[in-house]
């Protein structure tokens, strides 16, 4: 013992030393995956480190806003009218869409089919990242004292940017779809491939498990497919850059994330998905024409006369207030945009999916034609179609 | 004693903080340089993987992986650099700039085995990647000693 600490004390040394953290590193691999380990070593120095970067990350936020809302206003005006021509054409397309998915949503009904919809979101600010080179993952501003819980999706207007992994009380570390060692049950928008879609240590996004004799073309998007149990089904992934032949006959694709996840500042952190039921929505079908009627208020209300003052429009407000399934209780608690009405508008886009616990999930389109089959076979039933009412 | 601990602190604060808002920076291990720094500049094997070892560790806890996998590369090179700097000229920009290139390839070498075969994370290894990396660090490893060395002259 004299002779290893005399001689070779220095390597005795790295030796214990490795040896110890090997040891370290072992206990953390033994322990079941499941249990909550976020060591109180870790939340020290998670809470020693992020501060900092709160702070600085506020006089960032606050010199920006001091510039942007009170020097640079040039040109305000005319983005103004820009902005309120889009919400226009906004609005026409969501009156479009409405009736789609109101139109989906009575088939989905016939089927039998449970909804997984987006009920509440938090939203957060990026506030720095993991300080490794080799792992995507980035903390945000929000914990467990806001209600964020392991495994929550991570997801912004674009599309989707990662997982919740661990919790501390006041910040959370989120790891990225283009970490190496992340994973999402994915499938293409068109040919409802499904797939896995995974990082490179360049920090690209790939989707695996798609067999080398299927077509996939470029410019096709990808979604998530609902199977990984975090991210609701259909949310947008990305889109197919680049398709090459694999290894073991899987194909190589490659995909541009919807997201922009290097230029992240706001994420939303879905807090609670609800099942929606099928059978108790049958009774709130809305007219379309009240729909228009209340997406279309810049249409000026004809002067009330004793005949016409019945079918006023029931809504005269000029933006129709925003509704959610429920509304949010926490500071800082946001809830997605949804559009009137809330539970028709929750059948719209990616707040709206098809649970992944239903069987049917991944064929909802080559059921359709059945579905229509069921529609017409019950159609006497159902009540007269919106549009037939006279307005 | 100050600069001991907050140069480190500092490094792995500006890793956190700079590596999301500049995506170049990603290329960039801070706490790697410090650890080669402080190790060559001390020539104390010990003292070299013990400052490793820390440095490594406290980045381990910010990341999303086990602690320990930063935490043992960086104890390899902390050793492995100190024994340089006690028989190499470690003022030179040359020898500096090479020593850089190397331990970075054999901190990402370490961290790799160790992430794949011990934790078993599913990482892939990218030589391109890997080299780029290694320049990038070598480059701005010069600076930054150059710069150390002037702390440490005041200080």
């Amino acid at each position: 013992m004299d002779f290893l600490l005399g001689r070779y004390r220095n390597l005795t040394i790295l030796v214990g030393v490795l040896f110890l953290q090997v040891l370290g590193l072992a206990v953390q691999v033994k322990r079941n995956p499941d249990a909550d380990d976020t060591r109180l070593i870790r939340i020290w120095a998670v809470d020693a480190v992020t501060p900092f970067e709160k702070i600085l990350v506020g006089m960032q936020n606050g010199g920006r806003n001091l510039w942007h809302d009170y020097f640079f206003l040039r040109g305000v005006r005319a983005e103004n009218r820009e902005l309120k021509q889009q919400i226009e054409d906004m609005r026409l397309q969501q009156v479009r869409l409405s009736e789609d998915a109101e139109q989906a949503h009575r088939l989905q009904q016939l089927l039998a089919f449970s909804e997984q919809v987006i009920a509440r979101t938090v939203a957060a600010q990026v506030i720095g990242s993991s300080a490794s080179d080799l792992s995507r993952s980035i903390y945000i501003d929000k914990g467990s004292n806001d209600k964020i819980a392991p495994d929550m999706a991570v997801i912004t207007a674009g599309g989707i940017v990662g997982k919740v992994l661990r919790v501390y009380p006041s910040t959370s570390l989120i790891l990225m779809i283009n970490d190496q060692s992340s994973g999402v049950g994915a499938m293409l928008d068109k040919s409802r491939l499904q797939g896995v879609v995974r990082g490179t240590p360049d920090g690209e996004v790939i989707l695996e498990r798609v067999m080398s004799d299927e077509q996939v073309t470029p410019g096709e998007k990808v979604v998530s497919s609902g199977g990984d149990q975090v991210f609701p089904k259909g949310l947008p992934i990305g889109t197919v850059t680049e398709v090459a032949p694999g290894r073991e006959m899987f194909l190589n694709i490659h995909v541009k994330p919807a997201a922009e996840l290097s230029r992240l500042e706001e994420v939303l952190v879905i807090t609670e998905k609800q099942e929606r039921g099928t059978v108790a929505e049958s009774g709130t079908r809305v007219r379309a024409a009240d729909v228009l009627a209340e997406r279309l208020p810049s249409v000026p209300d004809k002067p009330a006369t004793p005949a016409d003052a019945a079918p006023a429009p029931p809504n005269p407000s000029p933006v129709p207030a925003a509704r959610t399934v429920s509304s949010p209780s926490t500071p800082g608690a946001s809830p997605l945009p949804a559009s009137p009405p809330a539970k028709k508008a929750a059948s719209t886009g990616p707040s709206a999916l098809p649970s992944p616990s239903n069987s049917n999930g991944g064929a909802s389109l080559a059921t359709s034609s059945k579905a229509k089959k069921l529609a017409l076979t019950q159609s006497p039933s159902q009540p007269p179609a919106s549009d037939d009412n006279p307005h | 004693m100050p600069v001991t601990i907050g140069v480190p602190l500092l490094a792995l604060f500006l890793q956190a903080f700079l590596a999301w808002r500049i995506p170049l920076f990603s290329y960039v291990d801070l706490p790697l340089l410090v650890t080669i720094f402080f190790a060559m500049a001390r020539r104390n094997p010990v003292a070299g993987l013990l400052t490793g070892g820390a440095i490594g560790l406290v980045q381990d806890m910010l990341g999303p992986y086990p602690i320990g996998i930063y935490g043992i590369a960086k104890t390899v090179v902390g050793f492995g650099a100190s024994s340089f700097g006690a028989k190499l000229d470690a003022e030179n920009a040359g020898v500096r700039m090479l020593v850089t290139l190397g331990f970075y390839l054999l901190h990402a070498t370490v961290y790799f085995c160790v992430a794949r075969y011990m934790v078993n994370l599913t990482l892939h290894w990218s030589w391109g990647r890997g080299l780029l990396a290694g320049l990038v660090n070598a480059f701005l490893g010069v600076g930054l000693y150059h710069l150390l060395d002037k702390l440490k002259e005041r200080t």
